[in-house]
């Protein structure tokens, strides 16, 4: 029954998004959580906790920075160096 | 290839090897140093310390952790070194003790106040779906790149790591030697402003 979930306010929520998405929120809050983000019940959690996703999809499409060639190139040279002995 | 693999390779001096090891590396030991060291020409210095100790100790690595952490190991310890050498301490307490700076994932101002006869904390101004078709656009990114380029280093390592390169939070938390709490509420702050990056922008633009 619901009576028996944790109110939890929208302005906590947000606070607990990464440890749900990281499964580690302990049982209790986890139902809290999901109750509260259920369907319609408050469309702006809902629709946080979406964007969240949708940042993580967003940042995993991004391609890493690499050091500058330059750099490579000298570490390519002192790799032969080390080979050389 | 599996570690065993890599380290026979690189004990047998395997240029091939050692380049792909570069190739996969670089980046995420490029983000982990500018936590501690000022400006990316002294990060790319580390980086490139860091190989030359990876290739020096490579025969005498043990293994008794992965290969990765073992580079990481290697890299922080240089990247320390240098940071205090610069004078640089600040880092060390945003990576240590981050709960010791509180931070919100959304400004306060967006829910209602805690003494609201009704709805205390709830949604002042709740957020609205974005464009699902500009998701994608190359300006949509660079949003995210910049928003991310603008978070404090030990953030910006931790987002790099488990979000653009995919690492699992154990891996992040042994590279980076923070606790797995710490792990988290880095990567909590951290993805919480590239979504507000990304509300702002579409807002803007909207």
């Amino acid at each position: 029954m619901s009576v028996s979930i944790e109110q939890l306010s929208c302005q906590e929520l947000v606070e607990l998004v990464t440890d749900y998405l990281e499964g580690v929120l302990p049982a209790g809050e986890r139902a809290s959580f999901e109750h509260h983000i259920e369907g319609e019940r408050c469309k702006g959690c809902h629709e946080y906790v979406h964007q969240m996703r949708q940042t993580i999809q967003l940042t995993g499409s991004l391609t890493p920075a690499d050091v500058s060639p330059e750099a490579k190139a000298a570490l390519l040279g002192a790799f032969r160096d080390w080979r050389a002995g | 290839m599996d570690d065993a693999a890599v380290i026979a390779a690189l004990r047998a001096r395997d240029e091939k090897v050692f380049a792909e090891l570069m190739r996969m590396y670089n980046a995420s030991l490029l983000r982990v140093a500018l936590i501690y060291v000022a400006t990316r020409a002294v990060a790319e210095d580390v980086v490139q310390e860091t190989w030359i100790g990876v290739l020096n100790g490579i025969d005498r690595f043990e293994g008794r952790s992965s290969l990765k952490t073992w580079i990481f190991r290697i890299l922080t310890n240089i990247a320390k070194t240098r940071g205090q050498r610069e004078g640089r301490t600040v880092p060390f307490s945003a990576l240590e003790r981050p709960e010791a700076v509180p931070e919100a994932a959304v400004d306060a101002d967006r829910f209602l106040p805690p003494d609201h006869p009704r709805w205390p904390g709830h949604w002042a101004s709740k957020p609205e779906p974005w464009p699902e078709e500009r998701l994608l656009a190359g300006e949509t990114r660079a949003v995210v790149e910049h928003a991310i380029e603008d978070l404090p280093p030990p953030q910006r390592a931790v987002i790099s790591l488990r979000d653009i390169e995919g690492w699992s939070s154990e891996e992040t938390r042994n590279a980076l030697g923070v606790s797995e709490t710490n792990q988290r509420v880095l990567l909590h702050r951290a993805r919480s402003k590239v979504r507000q990056a990304l509300e702002d922008y579409f807002a803007e633009a909207g």
